[in-house]
């Protein structure tokens, strides 16, 4: 029950030596091994989200790696879910895909429906729950985390949902959200600084704080990043942009001084 | 390398007390993931049937297809026999809910508790894969094995040799309960990484189901 030994972005993909046959059943005889246990290839690094006064916010950076190689610089990990959510991945691009396709299919027979109903995050999020806990099962998952934020009209007035589920299909609901290297290094700053209520900007200046957090320390991270918002007149995702560095601290002048001995 | 492992655990501990005419379940609200916390306001505890409360720990992934899965059954139930399933019915119903993933299991370490068909607390406890008996009180999840020695001294059951059988049920009276079930979950949380957060306390006696929710250490 190791958690680390699921962490993503560390070694390159390396093919796996031979067919792996855990758990499930095997093609009949004649029929061949099936291959079940994967590994990811093309990932997609933290996505965080957290919701503010008018709906959530959601961010990440543009960049998918294979293995230690920033392959792909201007990928759009957020995509917008019929009219009330948005949607945000990391891990496996691919099977992220995949997922916008099932997401696809529902929205599309939701619109067929035409009753004037229309799926919220919560469905939405419950619905992708099932669809990776079914996937684990059958030892075949799609390689990713991802987070599904919106607003709709309920018995209460306009609700606001973020909500996260992992590729084994642990799931659950919070005020603020982080995959991957953001559960570390952008959750403690959410937890000390969010509050309910925040404007637009000062989740805009929050998340930037914790994009620039991971930019310095997430070795898959690349400054380039779109920020998402979702709120009752719709979602909107906003064209790529950088963050300000700055690289000048003395201590990277000069990172042997002060070191003793072979170190 | 990347390695698919189907199974994680998310921590917490769930808690149950029978009494002469009621029963306290209680359940943490932290979910965690390695050394990270997810959230501190999860919880573990289901209300499958008017007297009868689930609370699991475990792998969070299979507590909720399992919740899922026992009010699906539970309201298919209903509709057969025209009634609310009864403890000791849903008690037999997760074991063999457990048991049929034998080969698979649900990492959901269970217990279940409420009102019995004559109207006294009953606790049932189970391991992964549906073994499980009726007991007075039972404590499941990573701080079970701090918990169940204070428990044991406190509200220790006669022998289930000596005749005429005894009643397992605590002659403590519900608020004596509530403040031991509270007790306990704090010193758990002191020293068990998982617990800790918030504490969820759910009462059920013959008016009906109340909840109370307390404050733990978030460390």
């Amino acid at each position: 029950m190791d958690g680390f030994s699921k962490s993503i972005g560390g070694g390159g993909p390396n093919v796996p030596a031979g067919s792996h046959p855990a758990g499930g059943s095997q093609a009949a005889a004649g029929g061949g091994a099936t291959q079940r246990t994967q590994y990811p290839y093309v990932t997609g690094t933290s996505v965080i989200a957290l919701k503010y006064k008018d709906g959530v916010i959601m961010a990440c950076d543009t960049g998918a790696s294979y293995g230690s190689t920033l392959r792909y610089k201007s990928v759009e990990r957020i995509k917008a879910v019929g009219k009330h959510s948005i949607i945000g991945a990391s891990g496996e691009y691919s099977d992220f895909q995949e997922i916008l396709r099932y997401l696809d299919e529902l929205t599309l027979s939701d619109h067929m429906w035409d009753d004037g109903n229309s799926l919220g995050p919560k469905e939405i999020h419950s619905y992708l729950t099932r669809v990776m806990y079914n996937r684990r099962n059958k030892f075949d998952p799609l390689w990713n985390s991802l987070v599904i934020g919106g607003v709709k009209k309920g018995p209460k007035g306009d609700e606001k949902y973020l909500g996260m589920v992992n590729m084994i299909g642990t799931h659950f609901e919070e005020n603020h959200v982080a995959t991957g290297f953001g559960n570390h290094l952008a959750i403690p700053i959410l937890r000390a600084e969010w509050h309910e209520d925040m404007t637009f900007e000062e989740a805009v200046k929050l998340v930037e704080k914790c994009l620039l957090v991971l930019l310095y320390r997430d070795r898959s991270s690349i400054n380039k990043f779109q920020i998402a918002k979702i709120t009752t007149e719709g979602s909107t995702i906003y064209p790529p942009y950088s963050l300000k560095t700055y690289w000048g601290f003395t201590h990277f002048e000069n990172p042997a001084q002060g070191a003793v001995g072979s170190w | 390398m990347a390695r698919f492992d189907p199974y994680e655990n998310n921590g917490g501990t769930c808690v149950a007390v029978a009494g002469a005419d009621y029963c306290v379940v209680a359940a943490d609200t932290r979910l965690s993931v390695g050394y990270s916390i997810l959230s501190r306001d999860h919880s573990k505890i289901a209300q499958l049937a008017d007297k009868c409360v689930l609370a699991s720990s475990g792998f969070q992934g299979d507590i909720k297809a399992l919740q899922k899965a026992l009010a699906a059954k539970e309201l298919v139930y209903e509709h057969n026999n025209n009634k609310k399933m009864s403890c000791p019915a849903m008690a037999q119903l997760l074991s063999n809910t457990l048991y049929y993933k034998r080969f698979f299991p649900y990492y959901a370490f269970n217990v279940l508790a409420g009102l019995d068909t004559q109207g006294k607390g009953c606790v049932f406890t189970y391991d992964a894969v549906g073994s499980y008996e009726r007991t007075g009180y039972s404590a499941q999840g990573t701080g079970s094995a701090l918990m169940m020695p204070v428990l044991d001294n406190q509200l220790k059951s006669p022998s289930p040799l000596l005749l005429p059988a005894r009643d397992a049920v605590t002659p403590l009276s519900e608020s004596d309960a509530v403040d031991l079930v509270k007790d306990v979950f704090a010193s758990a949380t002191e020293r068990d990484i998982y617990t800790g957060d918030r504490l969820e306390i759910v009462v059920i006696n013959s008016s009906g189901t109340c909840r109370e929710c307390i404050e733990l250490r978030k460390d």
